[in-house]
């Protein structure tokens, strides 16, 4: 297991390399300037920002010199504020953004799961159609509107909850359930479906025929093959939640790091777009990586790629 | 079976004839794969229902837009905000535009777009991560990284980029939709797939000859059809939704015309001042077609899947 | 078992995540008028709670840019001088200031006493060496060139690499004389100077402050401004909370305890807040609720006007727009007042002009003297459009594209153009929306025909809208270019005389409306809403609503 995490290590080092190259490139292709304005702007002051910020430099250059920075874990500037720099807007923004991820990603699971479950069980009859009811509007309504409509009703209406902000646990309970909907509903969906492949399977009928606990079976026997397709779909999932949704956080206000995948495009903060990139690459492939492990330990027939035999 | 009321008679214990060849013989007739799966689809009356409504959808798609004679981009002021009435039978939105013309012009972007998504998601999807999976080790691994370097380069990033190569069009949309939509549809079929090739009946196919395709195609792709029926019917919605978000960009259709994705993020305003419907329309309208493609897809899955025959 | 304290080791983790991970504990939220709107909340402290729309790119008076970092700035530093509500100018921190007969030089004699919110003497080298700290290479400031009106200022600040930058320095136009004697001194006679020295790049910084800790700005507990209000709370991207400076010249004046700004960037959701009772004030609101609330006559609404022009750029360099008359058939088919009382729905003012009202003539308003340059005149936009044809041998307006940048309200206004357009003169149009920054280099580039454009004034004089057009000027994305307006723009830019330069500028913009190198739209408003118990609260033509003088009942 060792070696193959080692091995895993130094080939996330190869796909980083590859992301922050290419993103370079990209980046540096498309029209746009982080200095442009509509208005005017003095060739002196445009000269002095680019300077200052070492944009004049050759992109070669420019590329070593921050592949060299890198090398220290510093991220550079942020060309739209002189006051945070990128290391300081994923510091300050990473916990608040993990910890909403974490709640979403916990509800979506056990909520996902239980439906998934109870609907394989329920197979066509009330409890089946209700879950799948609650998994179509959960797929079909985009977090933008759920949460423009929970902020009117359980703020604005009925004042149970506050609309926005981040400042206490009460704060946090719109955003996680607008940002859990989907996943909840997508688990729901995969959960039953395979469950319901499971629950075919010859060793659950044995397991019924030796007379085990009907509760026991399913969690022992069916949930445990049955995830594995949830499972798969997992790490993307959670590499998502956890880095921020830049649509909830800013309808809610949320200090997290989801804004930085869009303004930073969006203003072509060129700092911005590599630093997030490299921040979301490295959750994904730890994330991945994660799941190649969980695989084995839910199915130990299967062998995880890199793993020779 | 009843206990008690079997009567044994002597004629039923005569010897069998010896006629090996007549064993080995299929009694009921030789139906293909497909056939048998039509005639249990057929049999399965809310899976038909979901059908009908997808081919109603269809057809109010291309029909629905000539229906009342208004057009998607006549504007009447003096007519804005009507809820639905008689005269506009969704109402009208902020420029006084007929949202039920509006609504079924939509239907054509958001379901052709839809429909090309999860069709291009599945065929790469399934290729890549059942390849992958197959292969193993060291194909398996580069195959993985480079899924993983293709999600992490920022997909605004790329569809900015795509805009200065591609003219405009509904095309650009579907190759920024799937150009890594598929990535999670690979990670999901790979996972099955390493789980599938370690059953006996696989390596059965596989001691016999049968190709990587074949194996995939004939033995693996039944037997995960669930969770890729699951994730195809997630599309679905995600690349009508997707399409708002890229029209944001300017990739997506030009105004003014409509699709549900636009439709819906433009009347988000709506809700604060109270106009419900002009958000409910189109949103009712996806859910309705998700319905639809999720009662089709478990009926559909019901009969593709030979262990569920009842 | 193992899997047991596995389970509970995750849920420990948890649970920390759980608790620790909010900026605010242990910091002040305001108290205020939290309830319900209406409801009778006992109040302890004057705080006006607002949304701010993002996190301030920088508060220091020299780096920052865009209104939001100014807001702040406003309510937190003063210069020179300060306008009234009305837009008089008022003492601020100079109390006396004369002219020398040129013009050109200056003198500005600051108030006796003035104190820096930490108690430091706040004198006339601090705003000279805020002034050279702007203009210093180094600094790199986006709004350097705001003080290129002073002499040396541009060659300064333009310096190359290599340059004697301290001999530079000191051939700046700026000198503390002693303690309480600025001079000033200026490249050319400017007759809205006075009024630019309000501008956040002419606020003092602390010199003292700023040499011994440069990263003093960044948070609040460093902080030291000069104004109204004291930076107190800074939680980055989360809040910001201001509390009344003692140590204010005039804080007599000043009644509030504080401002507390909630950054959030969402319209819907500040409004949100505002109905739920957590904003008291907010600005901007989303479109369709200004006209929901302007219909109701609401007391909560408000509504000033604003130093800004919306309007549509045609690139006269390309076939047919070269053509005055088809320039001018486009504009004279658009239903202004459709477009205001439908589609922009904020109170706007249908635009027969290229400067907004509110700035002063030599007696009244410009805008108000200036009258409606041209009337809308379907029939007489057919006529000109045929006329127009037929000069560039057309028998058809070829088809052409409309470009805006993505935003709801562009999008609602290109649509109801581009119908108006449909139905008055026949036309096809196709609209496209881009990303902000490709329209930007489109426009660069020349790389459009129709594209829409927004300005807003610089300071408070009619040249800085008439001063776009000028042949090559960096924000003349028309490419138009005509001698006499050019002649007219110089001529006013070279007098101090204000009743000469007034006619030529009313000149000029009469000649930008006949040849139309952009179609003016409308002048923009400032619609906000603040509860009926707060009181005070003004919004001068070029500024956010400023809360310096405000009070709660």
């Amino acid at each position: 297991m060792l070696r193959f995490a080692g091995k895993r290590l130094l080939w996330a080092l190869v796909t980083l390399w590859a992301i922050i190259t290419i993103t370079f490139i990209i980046m540096h292709s498309i029209p746009g300037d982080p200095f442009a304005r509509e208005g005017k702007m003095p060739p002196a002051v445009y000269e002095n920002l680019t300077k200052h910020y070492h944009l004049d430099e050759p992109l070669y250059v420019q590329y070593f010199l921050y592949i060299k920075s890198l090398l220290v874990f510093d991220f550079g500037p942020s060309l739209k504020s002189s006051t945070l720099t990128v290391n300081d807007y994923i510091e300050k923004g990473f916990p608040v953004s993990l910890h909403l991820g974490i709640q979403a990603l916990l509800l979506a699971v056990v909520l996902g799961l239980i439906f998934g479950v109870i609907a394989a069980l329920n197979r066509n009859k009330w409890p089946d159609y209700l879950s799948m009811v609650l998994a179509i509007i959960g797929i079909s309504v985009p977090s933008f509107i759920l949460a423009t409509f929970l902020i009117n009703y359980f703020a604005v209406e009925w004042g149970l909850l506050p609309a926005a902000t981040w400042s206490s646990w009460s704060h946090t309970i719109l955003p996680t359930i607008s940002l859990a909907m989907l996943p909840m509903a997508y688990i729901a969906r995969l959960m039953r479906s395979s469950m319901l492949e499971v629950l075919n399977q010859d060793f659950m009928l044995t397991a019924k025929s030796k007379g085990l606990n009907k509760g026991f079976i399913i969690m022992k026997y069916g949930v445990r093959n049955a995830i594995l397709p949830v499972v798969s779909v997992l790490g993307i999932l959670a590499a998502n939640l956890v880095t921020g949704s830049f649509v909830v956080e800013s309808i809610f206000g949320i200090p997290g790091v989801g804004e930085l995948f869009v303004d930073g495009i969006f203003n072509r903060d060129y700092p911005v777009i590599l630093g997030s990139t490299i921040f979301y690459s490295m959750v994904l492939i730890f994330l991945i990586f994660i799941v190649d492990i969980a695989y084995f330990w839910i199915d130990p027939r299967i062998k995880v790629a890199g793993e020779e035999q | 079976m009843s206990k008690g009321n079997i009567v044994l008679t002597k004629e039923m214990f005569v010897p069998a004839e010896d006629n090996f060849l007549e064993a080995e013989t299929i009694s009921a007739p030789s139906v293909s794969y497909w056939r048998e799966t039509w005639r249990r689809l057929k049999e399965n009356k809310l899976a038909l229902f979901g059908l009908i409504i997808i081919i109603l959808l269809v057809l109010m798609a291309i029909v629905g837009p000539y229906i009342n004679g208004y057009s998607y981009f006549e504007q009447d002021f003096s007519k804005k905000n009507q809820p639905p009435n008689s005269e506009h039978w969704f109402g009208t939105d902020t420029a006084g535009r007929d949202l039920f013309t509006r609504a079924w012009y939509g239907a054509r972007i958001s379901l052709f777009i839809g429909l090309m998504a999860a069709l291009i998601d599945f065929v790469v999807g399934v290729i890549y991560g059942g390849i992958s999976a197959i292969k193993g080790g060291r194909t398996d691994n580069i195959m993985m990284r480079i899924a993983e370097v293709l999600f992490s380069i920022p997909y605004l990033l790329m569809v900015i980029l795509m805009m200065i190569i591609l003219e405009r069009g509904i095309w650009p949309i579907i190759v920024a939709m799937t150009i890594t939509g598929w990535i999670p549809m690979a990670r999901l079929v790979r996972g099955q797939v390493l789980q599938l090739k370690e059953l006996e009946y696989v390596q059965a196919a596989n001691a016999m000859g049968a190709g990587t395709f074949w194996t995939l195609a004939k033995h693996m792709v039944p037997n995960m059809m669930g969770p890729i029926l699951v994730n195809i019917t997630l599309t679905v919605p995600t690349a009508i939704f997707a399409e708002a978000t890229l029209s944001f960009l300017g990739l997506g259709i030009p105004a003014p015309e409509a699709s549900w994705g636009t439709m819906a993020s433009d009347s988000l305003g709506s809700i604060l001042i109270g106009n419900f419907y002009q958000l409910a329309i189109p949103a009712l309208l996806i859910s309705i077609t998700m319905f639809a493609f999720n009662v089709f897809g478990d009926g559909l899955r019901d009969a593709l899947d030979p262990k569920l025959k009842k | 078992m193992r899997k047991l304290k596995v389970m509970a080791l995750f849920l420990v983790v948890v649970t920390l995540l759980l608790s620790g991970c909010f900026n605010n504990s242990g910091t002040s939220e305001p108290t205020g008028t939290k309830d319900k709107p209406g409801g009778n909340n006992e109040v302890t402290e004057k705080i006006i709670r607002t949304n701010s729309g993002s996190e301030p790119g920088s508060l220091h008076p020299g780096k920052a840019e865009g209104s939001h970092d100014s807001w702040i700035l406003d309510h937190t530093f003063v210069g020179l001088i300060k306008k009234t509500a009305e837009g008089k100018i008022v003492p601020g921190m100079a109390d006396t200031w004369e002219q020398s007969d040129d013009s050109l030089t200056w003198t500005f004699h600051l108030k006796e006493g003035l104190k820096w919110s930490n108690g430091d003497p706040l004198t006339a080298t601090d705003f000279e060496y805020a002034w050279k700290h702007v203009l210093n290479p180094e600094t790199a400031s986006v709004y350097a060139y705001q003080l290129y009106y002073l002499e040396g200022g541009q060659e300064y600040n333009a310096a190359e690499e290599g340059a004697d930058l301290k001999a530079l320095e000191d051939k700046v136009g700026v000198k503390a004389i002693n303690n309480t004697t600025l001079e000033v001194k200026l490249a050319q006679p400017t007759p809205y100077f006075l009024e630019v020295t309000s501008h956040f790049t002419y606020y003092p910084i602390n010199k003292k402050v700023q040499e011994e800790n440069p990263d003093w700005y960044k948070e609040a507990a460093t902080f030291v401004s000069n104004g109204a209000f004291k930076l107190t709370q800074w939680n980055h991207k989360e809040n910001i909370k201001l509390e009344k400076n003692e140590n204010y010249f005039a804080k007599d004046e000043i009644k509030l305890d504080g401002l507390f700004f909630t950054l959030i960037e969402d319209e819907n959701t500040a409004w949100q807040m505002y109905q739920s009772g957590e904003l008291d004030l907010v600005y901007p609101l989303p479109q369709d609720v200004t006209g929901k609330l302007m219909a109701e006559k609401d007391p909560i609404f408000h509504n000033g006007p604003d130093l800004s022009l919306y309007y549509l750029n045609i690139n006269t360099k390309e076939k047919p727009f070269n053509n005055v008359k088809i320039r001018k058939a486009l504009s004279l088919a658009i239903d202004r007042q459709t477009i205001v009382e439908h589609v922009a729905q904020g109170g706007q003012k249908p635009a027969y002009g290229i400067v907004p009202p509110g700035i002063l003539d030599t007696k009244g308003d410009f805008q108000e003297n200036s009258g409606d340059l041209f009337k809308e005149d379907v029939e007489e936009a057919k006529k000109l459009l045929a006329e127009g044809l037929a000069e560039e041998g057309l028998d058809k307006l070829p088809p052409f594209v409309y470009t805006y940048n993505t935003l709801e309200a562009h999008k609602k206004i290109a649509e109801a153009v581009q119908e108006m357009w449909r139905k008055n003169l026949g036309i096809e149009i196709t609209l496209e929306n881009v990303e902000f920054q490709v329209k930007l280099d489109r426009e660069k580039a020349g790389d459009f025909a129709v594209s829409r454009g927004g300005w807003i004034g610089d300071y408070v004089d009619p040249m800085t809208f008439l001063d776009l057009w000028i042949t090559d000027g960096p924000e003349n994305n028309s490419q138009w270019s005509n001698k006499e307006y050019d002649r007219l723009i110089a001529e006013a830019k070279s007098t101090m005389d204000t009743a000469k330069r007034m006619k030529a500028m009313h000149e000029a913009e009469k000649i930008a409306i006949e040849e139309f190198p952009v179609i003016p739209i409308y002048f923009y408003t400032k619609p906000y809403v603040v509860r009926e118990t707060v009181t005070g609260v003004y919004a001068p033509i070029n500024r956010y609503p400023q809360m310096e003088l405000a009070d709660i009942q």
